[in-house]
């Protein structure tokens, strides 16, 4: 019987390295990872029979429904090995799958000393496990080629070994075959992780050293922090100090998920655990930082740290403008959870008092506004994501925008625009549409190459704020949802991008300001003055819509003066029945937001903030 | 307003609550006798109906201290399907509890296709002094789709009896608006009721009532309500060929030639009181308002018991009564007087002087009155106004 019970396993703090396997899955989304995961914890005993529930490692509902992992895990499973009897240790260190979490993704990967690739094998390797594939490679770690999900009918294990043979340069008899729906192979699979994977190696007599590769805040216990051990030791009479802040910390705890907290003397070199301190706020203890002694403290940190660095903002505004603390509350709150979000007040002709907030990604934004909506029961209005600028103005002056409401209005030597490096992997019919697409997108062709016969990589630098405005659902639909995306920041470039402003009876409406390419100004105008004039009801008076670069009209519409609203008839019984009309439609004006003297329902705001695909999505739910 | 009004007049409306068939776009509490009891007739369901009102009269009297009625006013339903004696007995009835005004002006609604010389005769014998009759429209597809069954032509003849025996106050009632109706057609009924001896007109906009059959047809897209410019169109060409022939507007959708307004519907506007008997039928007395139980049969018990038929009451707050008149006075020729408004509202109306839909002469004179253009917008006005 190759599980060990937990009490006669080799415990915390006492465990030789050489007996320590730290591994990840590198998987894309639906690839079967949190199932391989669950079948581990089943296997290895570690969570009983009875207790066994699906997703078992992903904590948050918003990562159970949508089938990703947003903060990472990492469990100790004791395991005997199949092969020569041993007793072993496995971390298995749970990583992030989205582009928008990429540097998580590389803490975890420095974590450990090998990963397995997990590929389904009826669809093949996705971009973004590519990107995170070529990551592990370039910090060393030991690649165990996996195919999931051969109990598949469409699985075709052969056409996908093949893939992966030639990425990672193996035989492709290397890959192995599992599934972790019926256990198939993974007895197996631990087994090689044993034996492939080297056993981590650290000074244990040196200053301490660990990496944070996740930190969680639990409103019961404070910031758990997730610490790989490099060099030395850290046990609970520590007084512990973070690299890069210096600040010191009381080590109240520290233990070892098995899945579930398991208090322990300490952590030993290559051991895999958490610690509380106390603190309250994640960004305190920030992921990629290195923990040390603080007595003893090393000069020296891990390689690698970085201060999160917010690609796309977004404005957030409650619907009703009363419930603006409870916003500030909820992001105060999310933000001890989340060292990369970051935001400031801002306050809006359009659309009231709200904030500027940061994002890594699109897919942060998303899942940010959902907890928001979620956890805090706030009714959120969000305007278009913009990347970051620096615009440069005529005497040289230089300036960062966020927001296309600051992009100044005088003269402008240059603008700079962050530029990314994409892969899009898809089958190879579809190598004109992407190309298209990306040709449309400002982006320029860096290569192509074939994974396999009928499997395309193709790889071009693109303007961050293209990807930021649709691009992944049209690419998603031009290829039938086929093609998979990943991308980098490599960079800025300068671009001729211009501020179109929406203008109704010649005012300016901040919310609906763009910074485009001066190429697309006049589309992103006629669309937006076309939706206005649709969305805003007839009024008074006629209102000019116009789309603006500067002081030069771009675009115009115009919304005609109402004309009728009056019932013909009011005698004697509708005398009653027209006053309570009256009074419910005080109620009505109250959802009316004023812009000059035009009335904008909210509704209006709303949809002309939505776009086209996002609705789609909407109706489809 | 409320100050202006005489406390000691009392306005009848006396509601008779049948049709022969019910038109689609019809939402009035009206009943046809099949609707009331099987394969009855309609005398079999009016029976007694005259003695109810003649009843409910009698409790006016007690609950009212005025002196005299000014006018009276049966609509319905169909008032011209009751016999014009039994239309007398009511009038009787009004006059020995109140006694009738000098110039009493009571009118009737009347169906074309009920209407005949003889008949025409006995209403004006009765008492009766102004007839408002059905025309709705000059086309025959057009008075197909708002399900009226009379013949175009019988409107002029009704007129010219109604002439020989004496009435010379003679309204038509029409609509336009119905799906169907072009700008033509609508100019063939102005053409056509504008040729004929009459001294008022009134002109609605179709409204499609919830719960009608109209209503069902629009829903499921059968027939397509014109858009609201289209309809606008059509009220400028009736406010402009009336005014050309004569007639002046001296409410939102009502015209007539000089000293001809109906007094009844302007008692309503101007917050006069009024007493409605009949099942529905609602009343107003200094602020008070109310209404009867709605079906004929409630109402019949109600009465038989000597029980109020009263459903339910509302008493307007100062707030109410001075939104209510907001909402009554903008619609009339006279318009608002400037003094009942604040600077906030003095602030929308001179926002709709420079609109050109508030008149600037009538209020640099102290008044607000609707232009032409105004009055289709009357209820964003109001709404602007009161909110």
């Amino acid at each position: 019987m190759p599980a060990i019970p937990l009490a006669k396993a080799p415990q915390p703090s006492q465990t030789n390295p050489a007996q320590i396997r730290n591994f990840c899955i590198i998987a894309h989304i639906d690839h079967g990872k949190s199932t391989l995961a669950d079948r581990m914890l089943g296997i290895t005993e570690v969570v009983e029979q009875r207790n066994m529930r699906a997703q078992y490692l992903d904590r948050m509902d918003i990562e159970r429904e949508r089938g990703i992992t947003i903060k990472s895990q990492a469990v100790r499973l004791p395991w005997r090995s199949g092969i020569d009897g041993q007793e072993y240790i496995l971390n298995m260190i749970d990583t992030p799958g989205h582009v928008d979490f990429s540097y998580e993704v590389s803490r975890s990967l420095a974590a450990c000393e090998g990963a397995v690739l997990l590929v389904d094998c009826a669809q093949g390797i996705e971009a973004q496990t590519l990107a995170n594939l070529y990551l592990a490679m370039e910090n060393n770690l030991t690649i165990i080629p996996v195919l999931n999900k051969i109990d598949l009918p469409a699985a075709q294990p052969e056409k996908f070994a093949q893939e992966l043979a030639k990425l990672i340069g193996c035989e492709p008899e290397d890959c192995l075959r599992v599934s972790g729906k019926t256990g198939a192979g993974v007895e197996e699979l631990l087994d090689q992780i044993v034996k492939q994977i080297p056993a981590p190696v650290g000074d244990p007599q040196a200053p301490a050293r660990a990496l944070i590769f996740d930190s969680v805040y639990d409103s019961y216990r404070g910031v758990v922090t997730y610490v790989r051990v490099v060099d030395g030791h850290l046990s609970t009479r520590d007084q512990i100090q973070m690299f890069s802040t210096g600040v010191r910390h009381e080590m109240l705890e520290v233990g070892v998920i098995s899945p579930e907290p398991v208090p322990s003397k300490g952590l030993g070199v290559g051991e895999v655990g958490y610690l509380i301190t106390g603190v309250k706020d994640v960004r305190q203890s920030r992921v990629g930082d290195t923990v040390t002694n603080y007595q003893r403290p090393t000069d020296k940190a891990l390689a690698g740290y970085k201060d999160p660095r917010p690609m796309v903002f977004s404005g957030l505004f409650p619907l009703d403008g009363a419930e603006y603390p409870m916003l500030r509350e909820a992001l105060d709150k999310l933000q001890l959870n989340d060292a990369a979000l970051v935001y400031e007040p801002e306050n809006s002709a359009a659309l009231g008092f709200g904030f500027r907030c940061g994002f890594l990604g699109l897919l942060h934004m998303e899942i940010v506004r959902e907890r928001l909506e979620r956890e805090a029961g706030l009714a959120l209005i969000s305007t278009a994501p913009n990347v970051v600028y620096r615009v440069t103005d005529d005497v040289g002056n230089e300036m960062v925008v966020t927001n296309p409401s600051e992009f100044p209005d005088g003269k402008i030597m240059k603008v700079e625009e962050p530029i990314v490096r994409a892969t899009v992997l898809a089958p190879s019919e579809f190598i004109g549409a992407i190309m298209e697409l990306c040709q449309q997108r400002r982006g320029t062709l860096l290569g192509m190459d074939y994974l396999s016969e009928d499997r395309v990589e193709i790889r071009y630098t693109l303007p961050l704020a293209e990807i930021v405005f649709d691009f992944f659902d049209q690419l998603k639909s031009r290829t039938r949802g086929y093609a998979s995306l990943d991308y980098e920041p490599i960079g800025e470039a300068e671009g001729d991008l211009v501020k179109v402003d929406i203008l109704l009876q010649s005012e300016k409406v901040d919310a609906f300001s763009a910074i485009v390419h001066r190429d697309k100004a006049y589309s992103y105008g006629v669309m937006m003055t076309t939706k206005l004039r649709e969305l805003i009801p007839r009024q008074q008076f006629e209102i000019p819509i116009q789309a603006a670069i500067g002081s030069r009209i771009i675009a115009r519409e115009s919304i005609r003066a109402i004309r009728k609203d009056v019932l013909a008839k009011c005698y004697g019984g509708d005398i009653s029945r027209k006053r309570k009309l009256l009074e419910k439609q005080k109620e009505g004006k109250k959802r009316m937001k004023m812009v000059g003297r035009v009335e904008v329902p909210q509704e209006a705001f709303i949809a002309a903030l939505t776009t086209d695909d996002e609705k789609s999505k909407e109706a489809k739910k | 307003m409320a100050t202006s009004v005489d406390s000691s007049a009392l306005s009848f409306y006396i509601h008779i609550p049948y049709c022969i068939k019910r038109c689609g776009y019809c939402d009035f509490n009206t009943y046809t006798p099949a609707e009331l009891k099987d394969e009855a007739t309609l005398a079999d369901v009016s029976q007694g109906y005259i003695d109810l009102l003649i009843e409910e009269i009698s409790m006016a009297r007690a609950a009212s201290n005025a002196t005299f009625v000014p006018t009276i006013f049966f609509g319905g339903g169909t008032p011209s399907l009751m016999e014009p004696e039994d239309l007398g007995r009511v009038i009787a009835a009004i006059e020995k509890n109140f006694g009738l005004a000098d110039d009493v002006e009571i009118t009737m609604e009347a169906n074309p296709d009920s209407l005949t010389l003889e008949r025409l005769a006995g209403y004006r014998a009765a008492g009766i002094n102004r007839l408002s009759i059905g025309m709705q429209s000059a086309a025959t597809h057009v008075l197909k789709v708002l399900d009226r069954t009379h013949n175009p032509e019988n409107i002029s003849k009704v007129v010219t009896w109604a002439h020989q025996v004496g009435f010379k106050e003679i309204s038509l009632d029409l609509i336009y608006g119905t799906p169907g109706e072009t700008l033509a057609d609508w100019e063939q009924s102005l053409d056509a009721a504008l040729a004929l001896d009459i001294t008022h007109i009134s002109a609605y906009a179709l409204i499609v009532e919830n719960g009608t059959k109209l209503a069902a047809q629009v829903k499921r897209g059968d027939v397509v309500i014109p858009d609201d410019d289209e309809t606008a169109d059509k009220y400028l060409l009736a406010d402009n060929k009336m005014r050309a022939a004569g007639f002046d507007w001296y409410e939102v959708s009502n015209w007539s030639k000089s000293d001809s307004p109906c007094r009844h519907n302007v008692a309503y506007w101007q917050g006069a009181n009024w007493w409605g008997a009949g099942p529905g039928a609602h009343s107003h007395i200094a602020g008070r308002r109310w209404w009867n139980v709605k079906h004929p049969t409630a109402y019949r018990e109600r009465i038989e018991k000597s029980e109020s038929p009263m459903q339910e009451e509302e008493i307007l707050s100062e707030a109410e009564r001075s939104r209510e008149e907001i909402m009554l006075l903008i619609r009339l020729a006279t318009g608002l007087p400037r003094t009942g408004l604040d600077a906030r509202q003095a602030g929308i109306v001179a926002s709709y002087i420079e609109s050109s839909d508030v008149d600037p002469a009538a209020w640099s004179q102290g008044a607000l009155v609707l232009t032409q253009q105004g009055r289709l917008i009357a209820d964003r006005i109001v709404r602007e106004l009161v909110v």
